[in-house]
């Protein structure tokens, strides 16, 4: 097993992700979400619901959470984890703000 | 110290006279007061003074001696040299010396740089102007009070902690003040929208004009200051203003001698610089690319930067959790830590009659934020409890009340109600107190909610109270109290609907922090239900003033196109009463082929629907049909769809009237409003009903003495034939009574019940009699709805086109490797 340091891509300004929204970012392997809070908090996931694939980046973003705009599964944020009754799980990724920049750690996201 | 040490003992020099620079001395002195021969320089002409104590100072509640912390004595008796009024303008790292202004030199052994912030200066036009200010130190302070006289008119740029004591400040002075704020409520990195609406509401019964989402274009005079010029032409008068839009820390120096520096000088966990000779302290510090322009954090640095002067090699910064306090009297408010957003888990609690708002937010059982407006004793607490990472789980029922609440059990509220004495005030809005409520059951034989309402008017304007009374008629009637049939609109809420859009009306509500506070929300910020909901009930009441929330709304209503299960989208243009032309199918034909869009379909609401459309082509394929004439079909709106029309006189020869022209100008009267739920017409031109009006939201049939109006009909999950409204003789008529109606359910019905359902709720008399019967009421209706659509008439696919919001349909970023793997 190989170490590789964190592969943190500078994806672009945080003010281009509307608060309580989310934009994508395209990789070659899938589409990931990343979602911005009214607090300013990001986190990003696989661009799919794990009920019948619905882009997460699409719905309505509460609190931590998403609401799935297919069927209205309520994805959480930060674990991916569908919450009440559902279940299933969306990949979640590394993304991190700096000098009002957005990273995301992409040898993960890149990475079957 | 002694002679020898005089001349022996290692010195110690230090850049800047200000709160940090003097809690390090008191540090130092404390723990080695011979250790180091002190040399201060400070650019002030003054002693260390409190600097957070300005805007009392501002405001005449204290003297500048009352903020004085080291008097001249201090540096005396501690063998401090102090320099005043002496700017350090270069260090000599090799040497180890640094310059000042005059010239001096002097030489360091440590060097510690205390340099602190300066204000920030927008810049705009005119921010040179003689009457610009800023709000830093007392020389400003003094040059405001020198220009502050009653009468003249001050803008304060800046909504946040320093902005709002100088407004509060100026103000005490007797002057006119304005404060002007960037974003849509004030001091928005302290608090949250419900604690910010708050605060604002505070300031302006203060006296001050509050302009918030106004962002200052430029500053307009010319031998001085005459006013503010916003970016959408506004322009406020002033005498003076006060730039007070935040600090950068002072970094200059440290930058110029080589030192890294990014935002501030940078520092590691030991307070060091990039140079081991030199730390550095204070508000000019950046931490773990943390800045800091509070207090706490600043001694706290001061104490780790004295401790390693002295050698102790374990003290170490570690960052600091900050807390934020306005200091404008009667103001009360209190922040910690990270609230922004997580409803995941929180404690909410609002009293409206009293300003009162508490947040808590909670991760895993430990306090990680708290807002708290108007009533702040346990701000410290949940502080403390805070930093303490203290497990609340146990007290989590009760944590909100505060500390005094703890220990006890949870009450049960049906019990606490009882238990109440008969002189407790249960609503707070019209002064019920337990025994009118009480007696008022009794005498009148008062079985319901709405009864207990309408006699004693308790719970009937605010509906706060609305728990604690059925508590009462449970108790007095017991077993035999039925609960009203009342469905809360969420569970952030207990307010029906219906009752929310009375109150937003009633109350003048303007926003969704106001509904959210007034109406006593028990969340901080709404969920996915109420939140489009009172989206829409905004914009429905205030139609030229309210500003729509995109966040607020389902992804379809945002983009302008329908969502499909694969995640593309469906663009449907609009066909007006179902025609179209040879020149706009053909655009659309183009359309399909260029975007290889996958399906195109025929609907049902006589139209055509493009199928499979990738979300980044979206604003490129409304371009495209834009330029034909094909605006947006609003096939994706809580608003009306179609307007379906059979062909009518003008070819069919059982027509009585021209319903195709009729479906056309009804179309394009209505177009664009928004609904509670979604909205469908037909026009039929005979009663054989081609058109299928009497199975749609609203349905003309034509017959030959005018035009028969139907509502309320429903072909879907739930099948419903209409039923006949009324009759009338000109295509005017029809047009007038049918946006009457539209506007009638527009404002009364719940969102998401379609016009059927509410008609089932209001009664169908009651709508005839305002429509067919109370003419004045139908013209009101009709003219608000005009007033309504001044603000839609406009295509969205255009503005889209023209940019507006372009970021919602592009990628934030496209990663792809540069070569195939």
């Amino acid at each position: 097993m190989t170490y590789s340091a964190p592969d943190w891509f500078d994806i672009g300004p945080l003010e281009h992700i509307p608060q309580r929204g989310a934009r994508i970012v395209k990789t070659a392997r899938r589409d990931i979400a990343v979602f911005r809070t009214a607090g300013d908090d990001i986190f990003a996931l696989e661009n799919r619901c794990p009920h019948k694939g619905g882009p997460l980046s699409e719905g309505i973003v509460h609190g931590r959470k998403v609401a799935c705009p297919l069927h209205n599964w309520t994805i959480d944020l930060e674990s991916g984890a569908a919450t009440g009754a559902d279940r299933g799980c969306a990949r979640s990724f590394r993304v991190k703000i700096e000098k009002g920049r957005v990273y995301l750690e992409m040898s993960v996201a890149v990475a079957p | 110290m002694s002679e020898e040490a005089q001349r022996t003992s290692p010195r110690l020099v230090v850049v800047g006279n200000g709160m940090a620079a003097g809690r390090m001395l008191e540090e130092l002195f404390q723990r080695a007061p011979d250790k180091y021969r002190v040399t201060v320089f400070g650019a002030e002409p003054r002693v260390n003074y409190n600097r957070i104590m300005l805007s009392p100072v501002l405001a005449k509640e204290k003297s500048y001696e009352e903020i004085i912390i080291h008097d001249e004595a201090w540096y005396r008796g501690k063998g401090v040299r102090l320099h005043k009024g002496e700017t350090v303008v270069s260090i000599n790292r090799a040497a180890r010396t640094v310059t000042t202004a005059s010239g001096r030199v002097e030489a360091y052994d440590q060097l510690v740089i205390a340099t602190g912030s300066t204000p920030i200066a927008i810049p705009v036009h005119g921010v040179t102007l003689p009457g610009v200010v800023t709000f830093r130190d007392l020389d400003d302070v003094e040059t405001m009070i020198d220009q502050a006289k009653p009468g003249r008119r001050a803008v304060v740029i800046g909504g946040g902690l320093l902005g709002l004591e100088a407004a509060a400040g100026l103000k005490a002075h007797g002057m006119a003040v304005s404060v002007v704020h960037l974003m849509p409520t004030l001091m928005e990195r302290q608090l949250d929208p419900s604690a910010g609406y708050l605060l604002q509401k505070a300031i302006e019964r203060r006296g001050v004009d509050v302009f918030t989402g106004a962002n200052t274009q430029a500053i307009l005079g010319d031998a001085s200051v005459t006013g503010v010029k916003l970016d959408d032409g506004r322009v406020i008068p002033a005498d003076m203003v006060v730039m007070a839009v935040g600090i950068r820390p002072n970094a200059r120096l440290a930058k110029e001698a080589g030192l890294d520096v990014n935002r501030g000088v940078t520092v590691d966990d030991f307070m060091r610089t990039s140079d081991p000779h030199i730390h550095a302290v204070g508000e000019c510090v950046e931490h773990r690319g943390q800045c800091y322009g509070l207090v706490a954090p600043l001694y706290e640095m001061a104490k780790v930067v004295a401790a390693r002067l002295c050698g102790e090699n374990s003290a170490a910064y570690q960052g600091s959790l900050t807390s934020t306090k306005l200091k404008v009297s009667g103001i009360d408010l209190f922040s910690a830590g990270d609230f922004g957003d997580a409803e995941n888990d929180e404690i909410v609690l609002r009293d409206p009659s009293r300003s009162v708002y508490k947040r808590v937010v909670l991760r895993d059982n430990r306090i990680v934020g708290a807002v708290l407006f108007g009533e702040t004793e346990d701000g410290a607490w949940f502080f403390d409890l805070m930093k303490k990472q203290t497990d609340v789980g146990a007290m989590r029922d009760t944590l909100i009340f505060g500390q005094a609440y703890q220990g006890g059990s949870p009450l049960d509220p049906m019990a606490a109600v009882a238990a109440m004495p008969d002189d407790a005030e249960i609503c707070g809005s019209n002064g019920g107190c337990k025994s009118a409520i009480t007696s008022a059951i009794a005498r009148d034989a008062l079985t319901s909610l709405d009864e207990v309402r309408a006699q004693t008017k308790a719970s009937a304007s605010c509906g706060q109270c609305t728990t604690k009374v059925e508590a009462l008629i449970a108790a007095a009637l017991g077993d035999k109290y039925k609960a009203a049939n009342r469905k809360p609109m969420c569970k952030c809420t207990d307010l029906t609907h219906e009752e929310a859009r009375g109150l937003i009306i009633s109350k003048k509500l303007a926003s969704m922090p106001a509904v959210m506070q007034e109406l006593g929300w028990k969340s901080s910020c709404g969920c996915p239900s109420c939140r489009p909901a009172l989206n829409y009930y905004l914009l429905c009441a205030w139609p030229l003033d309210y500003k729509d929330d995109a966040q607020s709304r389902f992804v379809n209503e945002r983009v302008h196109a329908n969502i499909q299960k694969d995640g593309t989208f469906s663009v449907v243009p609009r066909m007006w009463g179902g025609l179209t032309t040879p020149h706009e199918l053909r655009a659309i034909a183009d359309v399909a082929e260029r975007f290889r869009i996958p399906t195109v379909k025929v609907t049902g609401g006589q139209r055509i629907d493009l199928l499979g459309v990738k979300k980044e082509d979206l604003p490129a394929v409304w371009a495209e049909l834009n330029k034909a004439g094909l605006v947006s079909g609003h096939a994706y709106a809580k608003g009306l769809r179609t307007v379906k029309t059979c062909v009518g006189k003008e070819w069919c020869r059982f027509g009585t009237q021209d319903s195709m022209g009729l479906g056309v100008k009804l179309e394009r009267l209505l177009c664009g409003s928004w609904t509670p739920a979604k909205v469908k017409l037909a026009v039929s031109g005979c009663p054989r009903n081609c058109a299928e009006a009497t199975v749609k939201d609203i349905g003309v049939v034509c017959v030959d003495s005018g035009f028969d109006i139907h509502i309320a009909g429903a072909a879907g999950l739930h099948v419903r034939a209409t039923d006949l409204l009324g009759h009338v003789e000109t295509e005017e008529e029809a047009l007038e009574h049918v946006a009457a109606i539209l506007q009638l359910y527009r404002e009364e019905a719940a969102y998401l019940d379609r016009i059927y359902k509410w008609v089932e709720k209001t009664g169908l008399a009651r709508v005839r009699a305002k429509i067919m019967e109370d003419h004045d009421a139908r013209r009101a209706l009709y003219a608000r709805f005009l007033i309504s659509q001044r603000a839609v008439r406009k295509d969205p696919w255009a503005e889209r086109v023209a940019g507006f919001g372009a970021k919602e349909f592009t990628p934030l970023a496209v990663v792809m490797p540069i070569a195939a793997e």
